[in-house]
């Protein structure tokens, strides 16, 4: 007890220490996170397309992503001839920092953020517009046609996605009433709803948004290997191509926690008011050991239909351990401090799911396609739905519940308006 | 304390040093850049002076907005023949003698006989609200009509450049 | 606290950079940018005496600053563009002709 009250005490003493800990923390999950969700993106792919994935590095390829990090450290590292070399070394870095950076204000459980500032949207929507430079850079300085048209294009791209983001964004800021990120998931605690349910316009303008803003499929044209060779990118070789790859993949984590923290309730419990008392503890909160005995079921389930016995004492063993890391929570006073970073991960990790389930099937936009749908429909829409929103909550009267048919009733009368001017169906009546 | 004077030092010495780079680059792209910097800067300056908003809103907007202008046309006009002119103008110590006077003169009005700024001492209260609900409720409630009058320009702005940009099909 | 003139200070020298810079350089993009610094220069002022009355007023005028910015800078690339077009150039010294 002695060391523990010495290290608080030193702690409150030092803010900075405490800050750098964290800062330290998440950044080490986050490169982790990103290595694994390359490989789980494989993995899922695969799963939908009727094959196996990486099967080869490690026990059902889990060692994939070491193996193809190392392999682009190795990489000879080549510079075009003529390209203006610093800034060719410059924009993957751009590129990297602002995906990290967005990382400091998003808050992953009650007591567990690196800081909470009070425009924390505003910061997130500013910093998540530097990466636009990092392509941009990139595309210029390697000295060729096709990484620039490559980086004009998908900054246009981004570029207008992020109007329509941004104003999906302020239809939440108007029900929280503030733009911090741990006041509007408090603020949703308080309402007893979660943000999807009063604005679900602006949820779905929101996600395709951010689908977009990473350059996912289907908005993934600048850097599809079947179009113009691979885009801004196709100079970059080795370390630096990890490092664009790096930040495309934070990118989508990080679109993944904001989408979780304003729209999804953030780290609360789906039906947080609801308790299930038994012997003075809430059973409800026992969920993440029922999860993670269900993963050990299935680890084991996969170890006992290998023929590999190297491979059956490997998954037997992860069972085991996924069991012991299950009584470990367990125990009343863990699991109640790990409540909300658990529910957050298992909301990020939906959308992650949702992120691949997109690439697997959609078909790709093509670019005027793209950017008809960023101008033409989604900014329309998302002023719909922030001209609703101000006047259900302008007009004190009704509860904030009547946001959800009054939102959808107006948006789809807009959104049929704006079908019938579209230039397919003018076309089929001329 | 000292870290506030820390902090400014370094800010004052990072824009003026990037507002002298952007002069003087021969890329136009370099100079870019070192704007892009000076923006950062000043809106260091701006958060030193507890404005966040305004730190909010400089980086979205100038950075994020109109540099990303800057950095397109920049690409679609720089053409090699111009990297090998002079750089700078016939008269540049024309230039450079008017400027040393302007600031002679402003370091005339700012010293003011050895007094320096007579800037009234105001008493040190702090701001009640937020910067950002400050702001808000200035403007609109008390700058309503400036507002709308600068969602006009920007509308005829936006007009003009989509016209002035087009080709013109003959 | 840092006396308000500090800022002063730093709003002239970097005016007077960005005027130095519209006066000497040739490229119009150029000239556009310096313009950009002189504006941030007026903001820091701005910004600075609001600071001092305690008033919001400086920054709201801020804000404004940096709008009609974003507006003059579009419209001036615009232009640059359709000049580009006609004449290939960007040096102001080679716009020298009223009427061709």
């Amino acid at each position: 007890m002695n060391m523990l009250e010495t290290a608080t005490n030193f702690l409150s003493n030092h803010p900075l220490t405490l800050a750098v800990i964290k800062i330290l923390i998440v950044f080490a999950v986050l490169a982790g996170i990103v290595a694994y969700l390359v490989y789980m993106e494989r993995k899922v792919l695969a799963f939908m397309q009727a094959r196996l994935g990486p099967m080869r590095v490690g026990p059902w390829g889990l060692l994939q992503p070491i193996a193809d990090g190392l392999k682009l450290l190795l990489k000879e590292d080549i510079i075009p001839a003529g390209a203006d070399k610093f800034v060719f070394l410059l924009a993957p870095a751009i590129s990297v920092m602002a995906a990290f950076t967005v990382f400091a204000v998003i808050p992953f459980a009650g007591n567990f953020y690196v800081t909470d500032i009070n425009i924390g949207l505003l910061f997130i929507l500013g910093v998540s517009s530097l990466g636009i430079y990092g392509i941009i850079l990139g595309g210029w300085s390697s000295n060729s046609h096709y990484p620039l048209l490559g980086a004009l294009r998908s900054t246009a791209q981004l570029v207008s996605y992020e109007v329509a983001a941004g104003m999906a964004l302020v239809g939440v800021l108007l029900i929280s009433n503030s733009l911090s990120m741990v006041e509007i998931v408090n603020r949703q605690q308080e309402l007893g709803v979660w943000n999807v349910f009063l604005q679900p316009v602006a949820f779905v303008i929101y996600v395709i948004a951010a689908v977009a803003e990473t350059n996912r499929n289907p908005f993934d044209l600048p850097e599809a290997e079947s179009e113009l060779t691979a885009g801004f990118h196709t100079e970059y070789s080795g370390f630096r191509f990890a490092l664009y790859f790096m930040a495309e993949y934070t990118n989508m984590v990080l679109v993944s926690c904001i989408a979780v923290t304003l729209f999804l309730g953030g780290w609360l419990r789906p039906f947080g008011s609801l308790k299930l008392m038994a012997g003075g503890l809430d059973l409800l909160e026992f969920v993440p050991v029922f999860a993670f005995l269900g993963a050990a079921a299935f680890v084991l389930w996969l170890g006992l239909k290998s023929l590999v016995q190297l491979e059956r004492y490997f998954f037997m063993a992860l069972a085991a351990a996924i069991v012991f890391l299950a009584a470990l929570v367990a125990v009343p006073p863990v699991a109640h401090a790990l409540q909300g970073i658990f529910w957050f991960g298992v909301k990020v990790l939906a959308f992650l799911y949702a992120f691949i389930w997109y690439r697997a099937t959609f078909p790709r936009y093509r670019y005027d396609q793209l950017m008809n749908v960023g101008w033409r429909w989604m900014i329309p829409l998302a002023l719909t739905n922030l001209i609703v929103t101000a006047v259900v909550v302008w007009w004190k009267g009704p509860h904030l519940w009547s946001l959800l048919p009054a939102g959808l009733a107006v948006t789809g009368l807009v959104g049929y308006w704006l079908s019938l001017r579209s230039p397919a169906t003018q076309a089929s009546h001329n | 304390m000292l870290l506030t004077y820390f902090a400014f030092g370094i800010l004052s010495v990072i824009a003026l040093a990037s507002g002298v780079m952007v002069i003087t680059r021969r890329n136009a792209v370099h100079s870019v850049i070192w704007l892009i910097v000076a923006l950062f800067a000043v809106g260091g300056v701006y958060l030193l002076q507890q404005a966040e908003f305004l730190f909010a809103v400089q980086i979205i907007l100038y950075v994020g907005g109109i540099m990303v202008l800057f950095l397109f046309v920049v690409m679609l006009v720089n053409i090699d023949v111009a990297l090998k002119q002079a750089q700078f103008s016939r008269q540049w110590l024309l230039g450079v003698l008017t400027a040393a006077l302007l600031a002679v003169l402003l370091a005339y009005v700012v010293y003011n006989h050895g007094q320096g700024l007579n800037l009234p001492a105001q008493p040190l209260v702090s701001m009640r609200q937020g910067n950002t609900q400050a702001i808000g409720q200035a403007l609109y409630q008390n700058y309503m009509l400036p507002v709308e009058i600068a969602s006009l320009l920007l509308l005829v702005a936006m007009v003009g450049a989509v016209i002035m940009a087009k080709r013109k099909f003959e | 606290m840092i006396p308000t003139d500090w800022y002063i200070f730093l709003g002239s020298g970097l005016f007077i950079i960005g005027v130095v810079g519209v006066l000497t350089r040739r490229n119009v993009l150029i000239i556009l940018m310096s313009i950009e610094l002189i504006l941030n220069a007026v903001n820091i002022n701005l910004v600075a005496l609001s600071q001092h009355f305690r008033a919001v007023d400086g920054q709201v005028f801020a804000i404004f600053v940096i709008t009609d910015a974003a507006a003059e800078a579009a419209v001036g690339l615009g232009l640059i563009i359709a000049l580009f077009r006609n004449k290939e150039t960007v040096n102001a010294d080679e716009i020298d002709l009223l009427k061709w």
